[in-house]
């Protein structure tokens, strides 16, 4: 089996600690199986979710032509991997290598807990944590289950992280509210953006959160650019990394 | 001439910082409502599902079920007339008005009229028209409109009720008291009941099997509205249509529940052709809703029944209200159904959304109102409307984006930027990441460069 890894363009320059903890948790689990190829870039999303999609097809073109030979596409960010799956639609040309690709490409925490249908793997983490149900992961692809839908409830995300010793989730108001990031949403409309952020941050504490975690760090860019401008104590940190913590395979 | 847009209108109710959040909380406080309610029934995404099913059917076959309404409303002594756009529509009503020398009309609630301007044209006209639901009547007292299609003065605190029915009612200085106010409002609204000529309502669903139609309201007004005029006219868009009286249970059961969190409204009015001795007159409107039919990436936006679940829910629209979406229906299915009216005007819409999907969620009748919002942004940006600024950004990031040597490059630089540029450089008014928020501390190397050092045998 041979796992590409794809490490968001916005993880790649700002987050690489991410991008690392990723990459020790696929290789936990599939050893020497896993690959990062060179020359991809970014899904397209910042473009496309702007509209412009004829800036949006190169991007696209390339994601896909640089992850077709691989059995399972992996990335640490819902909103991507729902770019891909969703959203390329009259972006790439070559609809057959784009449906192959759509088909195997997969967030980190559903590759985890259905492609390779890990038990949630044993650890400590003695932390409050809150879990910010990212929305593309929530409702996109659905990695659990949202508040407007009547149906049994399920999350992947927090099943993964359930056998941490001395884990405790906490539990905001407002279960699943937008952290108001929104791509290009947290510039145009700034004013509702920082709100909504604001607002979320807010819930959290009160529900008594030590770390804000979340499987898109774009929602934890934004929130930890609040929580800093504000100097609130919260510590952000991507799954993958509470995993790694967890787990205690960060290596040197 | 000021052109509007979403986030300057926005910037504005946010900068009233508690206001903002009141306005949040109470929809909210809906929400969870809607929330409760819904999970009364374990059946709620079957009915979810029906209901979808139904409104797609009868889209699908909209002109046969609108002659087949015509048919069957024309039988039982209805007068039905169609209009193409909001202009029609309001000189169809008017002459009716003026044919029998109306001078006064009662309305209930109708987002109809508010997207046709019906109360201004009527009143230059010299007719008196008197908006009966209690929020509707509010913001007509307040020479405004409605900000929510469900609750049309969400926006507007007891405490300012207090003051305006003060000033227009007479009541007691400081009175913020909800009872004492709405009897007041009931005093003279009962006044205006007694002296109308003539009585105009919405339609909440037409049925084509029968020829009649239904009128929700919560407070009883459309009935009182239309039991002493002789003259009742209907304005009905031409997507209020479901088939069968049997397909009303599966309707009423969801439209109150998404709304407002009710098992049902508390008045779901039928009416099947004109009282004895008066006349009924049903408008059926398109304004622009045969433009939505079709289209392959709107059509149904028309199913659509006006809960309001998806303005509740939608996190941007509870922080900026409705009036910055000025337009009658705001909120997500706003975003959707204004810009194929102007998209000149509504451009900014379909943006004012984190495309978090809630709506979609929500939404009784599964509209996929994020997908839709998407495919508006696309299409805005292929009409030209993008602004300059966006669009040029976006072109520059679509090269970076690319093109792995301009990638790394600009990657390092701006990293290196971040690092050592000092603060009034990153934090200024170019930089609207940074008025409220810190940019991410910038790490020595990317990913990849960490990654092409371990690959050499660095220390990983």
């Amino acid at each position: 089996m041979r796992v590409g890894l794809f490490i968001p363009c916005y993880i790649d320059q700002f987050y690489p600690r991410v991008g690392i903890a990723t990459l020790r948790l696929l290789e936990h689990f599939c050893p020497g199986q896993v690959e990062f190829p060179t020359s991809q870039i970014c899904c397209g999303q910042p473009m496309a979710n702007s509209g412009c999609v004829s800036d949006a097809r190169p991007a696209a073109e390339r994601f896909v032509a640089t992850f077709r030979p691989y059995d399972y596409i992996v990335a640490p960010s819902g909103s991507c991997v729902s770019m891909v799956r969703h959203h390329y639609h009259g972006l790439v040309a070559d609809e057959a290598a784009l449906a192959e690709v759509q088909a195997k490409t997969f967030e980190l925490c559903e590759f985890l807990t259905d492609v390779l249908q890990i038990e949630p793997p044993a650890g400590r983490f003695p932390h409050r944590v809150g879990m910010h149900q990212s929305c593309h992961g929530l409702r996109d692809l659905r990695l659990g289950k949202s508040s407007e839908l009547n149906v049994a409830p399920f999350n992947k995300v927090e099943r993964l992280l359930s056998k941490l010793d001395g884990i405790e989730y906490t539990q905001p108001d407002r279960a699943d509210e937008c952290c108001g990031f929104g791509g290009s949403f947290a510039v145009y409309e700034e004013a509702v953006s920082c709100m909504m952020g604001r607002d979320r941050i807010s819930d959290h504490q009160r529900a008594g959160a030590e770390v804000l975690t979340a499987g898109d760090m774009s929602c934890l860019m934004h929130l930890d650019g609040l929580i800093r401008r504000e100097r609130r104590p919260l510590r952000v940190l991507h799954v993958a990394e509470v995993l790694v913590e967890g787990m205690g395979i960060g290596g040197a | 001439m000021k052109t509007f847009d979403h986030p300057t209108a926005a910037a504005e109710f946010v900068a009233d910082d508690a206001h903002a959040h009141w306005h949040d909380q109470a929809l909210w406080f809906i929400r969870a409502k809607r929330d409760k309610a819904s999970q009364t029934l374990p059946e709620w995404e079957v009915l979810r599902e029906r209901a979808a099913a139904i409104k797609q059917h009868t889209i699908s076959h909209l002109g046969d079920y609108l002659e087949e309404f015509e048919r069957n409303a024309t039988r039982l002594g209805a007068v039905v007339h169609w209009a193409r756009d909001a202009a029609e529509h309001n000189a169809i009503v008017h002459g009716l008005l003026r044919e029998r020398g109306v001078r006064r009309m009662v309305k209930s609630k109708s987002m109809l009229t508010e997207e046709c301007g019906l109360n201004p044209y009527l009143e230059q006209q010299g007719i008196e028209v008197t908006d009966t639901d209690l929020g509707e009547w509010i913001v007509q007292l307040r020479r405004e409109h409605p900000s929510h299609i469900v609750l049309p003065a969400i926006h507007i605190k007891k405490e300012e009720v207090g003051e305006l029915f003060h000033r227009e009612l007479g009541t007691d200085e400081g009175a913020t008291d909800p009872t004492y106010l709405t009897e007041a409002a009931r005093h003279r609204l009962r006044e205006k009941f007694l002296q109308a000529e003539a009585g105009l309502t919405g339609v909440n669903f037409g049925i084509a099997e029968t020829g009649g139609f239904v009128v929700c309201t919560n407070e009883g007004n459309s009935d009182l509205g239309t039991s002493l005029p002789k003259l009742h006219i209907a304005s009905m868009g031409i997507e209020k249509l479901v088939p069968r009286l049997d397909d009303l249970g599966v309707f009423l059961r969801l439209l109150a529940r998404s709304a407002t969190g009710q098992p049902i409204t508390a008045y779901s009015t039928h009416y099947h052709g004109p009282r004895p001795g008066c006349e009924l007159h049903i408008v059926l409107v398109d304004n622009g809703r045969t433009k939505l039919l079709a289209s392959d990436d709107f059509r149904n936006s028309l199913r659509c029944i006006r809960c309001g679940a998806c303005l509740n829910t939608c996190p941007v629209y509870r922080r900026s209200g409705g009036h910055s979406y000025a337009a009658s229906v705001a909120g997500p299915i706003g975003s959707i159904v204004n810009p194929s009216r102007d998209a000149a005007k509504y451009h900014t819409l379909p943006f004012a959304c984190t495309l978090c999907g809630s709506c979609g969620d929500v939404c009784p009748v599964k509209i996929d109102l994020p997908n839709q919002l998407l495919t508006w942004r696309q299409r805005i940006a292929e009409l030209g409307l993008l602004e300059p600024s966006k669009r040029r950004l976006m072109g520059v990031a679509g090269k970076l984006l690319s093109s792995p040597r301009l990638y790394a490059f600009a990657g390092s630089a701006g990293r290196t930027v971040l690092r050592w540029a000092p603060r009034w450089l990153l934090y200024n008014r170019f930089n609207p990441w940074g008025r409220q928020r810190e940019l991410p501390t910038p790490p020595d190397e990317s990913f990849r460069q960490w990654h092409a050092r371990r690959g050499r045998g660095g220390k990983s």
